[in-house]
């Protein structure tokens, strides 16, 4: 199979298509074809991608199932994997089709909202596998045309503002990669990734309008992707997009969302900015690691107060965001693994988490906290559900959120103590939040009239969980299943970083003149 | 000698014949019966001529001692005019007829005006450049008035009529100075006296008061002013019709001017085309938000989009040039298409052009929002439509010339603009139901509605070969 990227990537895609073509008519009998049109072809592609995982070979640290074809301007078409990426292509197609299955309620223009998905599903797939920077770019831009729609047409009812600024916001943060991708494209002469990772781009030292610029171009580079990868993490402060987003979205949306959209960025950060622009890194590295630390610690104050599930589980996500960068550019083996560790994991949680949320907002119509209390009264299933993966956010050990965390916060302890020290303490606010949600929500009497008669977890909803939990666990007792799989790649990874910094960095020889 | 000459402007010659022979023909007959006939054979015509000049023509051919170039780059911007131009008439023709306002005349003016046209991009002397500006122009501004009992679609006509006779005198006295310090009016003596990186002042003087004359004709700021005036005013045809092959030929004879004639003193003009470029784009974006007729709309629209086509030239390489043509051809598909529905666009058979009508198409008629949808997103340059890839032409050809901070300033227009696309989207999507379109009825319309979409969805795959030809076309005009 030499193109089995490329068919991965595309049954979602041919499926929107026959959709699109082939369904006709707005009754019962059209929406449950359009479901389980996408439900199969969601499937499919889980099937398919797992024949990736099997042939996959870790120990080859270079790109797998590479497939080229020339395109424009000496652009290629061309597709391929590695330690790194493989994984994120799993978890895209692994979350897929529980996303669609929880979507069976949906009644409203079913199928453009399956259309959206699967072309979403498509493109999120597209950015993990492409190696030509101009095509990772159409991907990656691509994927904001669905998600604007399924925001502003599924959404709730700020959803018009909440689309326009998740479309304008990372929109924005984008182009200025756009320009960096050329400026690239013109320094190189390709835009093939493999050639550029190994393309030395100049980090001499200049002035713009007097000002000094440490790091020269590399620098301009990576702040352009910065602003583009940060956006869309998202990383505090420009992370208020996402909560707006989040509460917006349908809660399949919120769901793909963060359990997909938001690694993006940070295979962003360890496609291009660590092995492209090893000295622009190294320069700003300070600057990454002190604004993670921010908002590891703001977002899980800000989320203690959120009256909004969302919000609050959104306002969580930008905290865990905030370990993954950490974890990145703290660029050694512990962190790096750590950060794609936590990536993984935090799809399988923060997805779960969404459709917890989900699951009683089909229910009771209402997102507000203060609206629910004594759920388990009603929902046995639900709370014990509700709690593990209260508890896999908190980190707690033996689920993968632990992992994550741990490995993140060793790996940055060895670059800067402080800021581990001051990202230790979000996970304890992270416990504060998460158990104090908990708590209100199931906990407690069942006093309100409104949840006397609720219901509990139908099978439908049991078996969407199960796969989250049973991910969630494995990963927390044996780690290794991922780390087995990433680890090669990173260590080439991390090892060509330090080779590219030197031994005294940059910084520190400028600091020295 | 003469015969060869003559040989070599055979297309214009015979749309000028065409286009007499047929209005007198038409006077001593049936009149106005014969529009829809001669919309069709004109159309006819044009395509002829397009798929005639594409295949046939090669190398570079002088006419009438370099008054007239018949090269690549003329050819291939011709082609672009004549089948845009048929596109438009036919997709005007069931409007205009339902309206009273398919008169004999339409389909001959539009001729008469797209011979200007090709003079145009063929100019190779400052004669033939105005000759052939002036003749389209004067075709133009009575189309323009062409409602003639309507008060809006006159006053667009003679707004442009009188804006559009100043910028003449400006590029006329630009003209002059030009001759008067070159000593001659062909673009050839004109290299050569400006040739050596050195040009007088009044030399230079009269290059800013040509590039005036010649902003003036693609709209570019500050010489915009004419344009939401004269799109909302004009009948939705004839809008389309100033929307897409006059600024192909405006621009094509602005890169002929700049290279021809002052392709040795480039770093002169440079500044001033990228000031015009960065002014054009951010007033498009901006200007065109609190816009609530679709037709003002696209006027903006059309003003940044020239904004980004300007940055192509700015460059003053043949990769710029390439990226010009190419962003030319994307955005008169985009604009064909958009225009497509913009006409059909009715209530109770009559036009309407609020963007508030637009809301909730998508429930009413799927196939058409949808197409819409992705020329909306095309036009503001999201990846993977092929107007992503017009804007990265340009980019990049900006940022090859040393002008990264016009490319910065590109894409930040760029995303100021995606708004008021996204607002369309917004009112075809998501907004409230109100008093419905009518259904649209014509198949031609929605033929270009949804042929242009499916080009701008299906380009990605290698934009149908364009870029070869047009980094052929551009080779031959800057070496």
């Amino acid at each position: 199979m030499d193109n089995l990227l490329s068919i991965v990537t595309f049954i979602p895609g041919a499926a929107a298509l026959i959709l699109l073509v082939f369904l006709r008519g707005d009754d019962a009998a059209a929406h449950r074809n359009a479901k389980w049109v996408a439900l199969i072809a969601t499937g499919m592609t889980f099937l398919v991608s797992l024949f990736i995982l099997a042939e996959f070979d870790p120990s080859n640290t270079g790109f797998q199932y590479v497939e080229e074809h020339s395109w424009l301007l000496g652009m290629q078409y061309k597709m391929g994997v590695d330690g790194i990426s493989v994984l994120f292509v799993m978890l895209t197609t692994f979350m897929m089709p529980l996303t669609i299955a929880a979507s069976w309620n949906i009644d409203k223009r079913v199928k453009e909202y399956m259309i959206a998905f699967l072309l979403l599903e498509t493109l999120m797939l597209g950015v993990f596998m492409a190696l030509d920077l101009v095509l990772f770019y159409l991907f990656f831009e691509a994927g904001l045309i669905p998600m604007f729609l399924i925001i502003g047409i599924w959404g709730g009812k700020e959803r018009i503002y909440a689309s326009f600024k998740f479309f304008l916001y990372t929109f924005l943060g984008s182009v200025l990669m756009l320009v960096a991708m050329v400026a690239m494209f013109a320094d190189a002469g390709t835009t093939d990734i493999p050639t550029l990772m190994n393309h030395q781009f100049s980090s001499d030292g200049f002035t713009i309008l007097g000002v000094p610029i440490v790091g020269g171009m590399q620098t301009l580079m990576f702040l352009a992707f910065f602003a583009s990868f940060a956006v869309k993490m998202p990383m505090w402060p420009v992370h208020t997009w996402l909560p707006d987003a989040h509460v917006q979205a349908p809660t399949a949306g919120s769901v793909v969302l963060a359990a997909i959209l938001l690694k993006m960025g940070g295979y962003g950060f360890l496609r291009f900015s660590l092995p492209m622009f090893p000295v622009g890194s190294d320069v700003l590295t300070p600057l990454v690691l002190w604004l993670s630390a921010i908002a590891i610690v703001y977002t899980s104050l800000v989320a203690l107060v959120q009256q909004d599930m969302k919000k609050l589980i959104a306002y969580s996500s930008v905290a865990h965001m905030g370990f993954v960068t950490m974890g990145i550019f703290a660029a050694n083996q512990q962190g790096v693994d750590g950060a794609i560790f936590q990536m993984i994991s935090h799809g399988f949680i923060s997805g779960a988490l969404f459709l917890c949320v989900g699951v009683i907002y089909d229910r009771m119509h209402t997102r507000e906290i203060d609206a629910y209390g004594g759920l388990v009264n009603r929902m046995p299933a639900y709370a014990l559900i509700f709690m593990f993966f209260t508890m896999a956010n908190v980190g707690l050990p033996g689920t993968s959120g632990f992992v994550g965390e741990f490995l993140t916060l060793m790996g940055v302890f060895q670059v800067n103590t402080w800021v581990a020290a001051v990202a230790t303490s979000g996970v304890i606010l992270s416990a504060a939040y998460a158990l104090w949600l908990y708590r209100r929500v199931v906990l407690g009497d069942l006093i309100k009239e409104s949840l006397k008669s609720i219901t509990d977890m139908t099978g439908r909803e049991r078996a969407i969980f199960t796969p989250l939990v049973v991910m969630t666990l494995l990963l927390g007792v044996y780690p290794a299943l991922v780390l087995d799989i990433i680890g090669p790649s990173v260590e080439v990874l991390v090892a060509n970083y330090n080779a590219a910094i030197g031994d005294g960095s940059l910084v520190a020889s400028a600091a020295s003149h | 000698m003469l015969q060869a000459d003559l040989n070599i402007i055979a297309p214009e010659i015979i749309l000028s014949v065409y286009a007499m022979l047929a209005l007198i023909f038409a006077v001593y007959t049936k009149k106005d019966a014969l529009a829809g006939l001669l919309i069709w054979t004109t159309a006819a015509l044009f395509t002829g001529l397009a798929i005639w000049i594409g295949m046939s023509g090669s190398g570079e051919n002088i006419a009438f001692d370099g008054m007239f170039v018949d090269d690549g780059f003329a050819r291939f911007a011709k082609v672009v005019i004549l089948l845009s131009a048929a596109a438009i008439l036919l997709m005007g023709k069931d409007y205009m007829e339902r309206r009273n306002m398919a008169r004999f005349e339409y389909p001959l003016l539009v001729a008469l005006s797209v011979v200007g046209m090709m003079v145009m991009v063929s100019a190779g002397d400052l004669m033939s450049l105005y000759m052939g500006l002036e003749l389209q122009s004067l075709a133009l501004y009575v189309v323009a008035s062409m409602r003639r009992d309507s008060i809006k679609s006159t006053e667009a006509g003679l707004k442009y009529f009188v804006l559009g006779a100043l910028s003449s005198g400006i590029l006329l006295y630009g003209a002059s100075l030009v001759y008067g310090y070159a000593g001659t009016t062909g673009f050839a003596g004109i290299v050569m006296a400006a040739g050596n990186g050195q040009v007088s002042l009044g030399m230079l003087f009269g290059l800013v008061f040509v590039i005036s004359g010649l902003a003036f004709k693609v709209s570019a700021v500050p010489f915009h002013m004419w344009t939401p005036d004269v799109y909302e005013g004009a009948p939705s045809p004839i809008t389309a019709f100033f929307a897409t092959a006059p600024k192909v030929a405006a621009m094509g004879l602005f890169a002929r001017v700049l290279f021809d004639a002052f392709g040795g003193v480039i770093g002169d003009w440079q500044q001033i085309i990228a000031l015009l470029s960065v002014l054009s784009m951010f007033l498009g974006a901006i200007a065109a938000i609190g816009q609530t007729d679709i037709k003002r709309l696209m006027a903006y629209s059309s003003i940044a989009h020239m904004g980004f086509a300007l940055m192509g030239l700015a460059a003053g390489t043949a990769f710029g040039v390439q990226a010009l043509l190419i962003y030319m051809t994307i955005y008169v598909t985009m604009n064909i298409g958009t225009f497509a529905f913009i006409i059909s666009m009715e209530k109770d058979g009559r036009p309407v052009t609020d963007i508030k009508s637009l809301s909730m198409l998508s429930k009413r008629e799927p196939g058409k929002a949808l197409a819409m949808l992705i020329l909306l997103f095309s036009l503001a340059g999201v990846p993977p439509l092929v107007g992503f890839f017009g804007k990265f032409y340009v980019l990049r050809a900006a940022y090859d010339a040393g002008l990264a901070w016009l490319a910065i300033a590109g894409v930040i227009a760029s995303v100021i603009g995606a708004f008021y696309y996204l607002r369309i989207v917004f009112y075809i999507y998501f907004g409230e139901e109100t008093d419905a379109l009518d259904k649209g009825k014509s198949p031609i319309l929605w033929g270009f509605l949804m042929a242009s979409a499916v080009i701008m969805l299906v380009g990605v795959v290698n934009l149908f070969g364009i870029e070869t030809i047009a980094a052929n076309a551009a080779a031959t005009l800057v070496n």
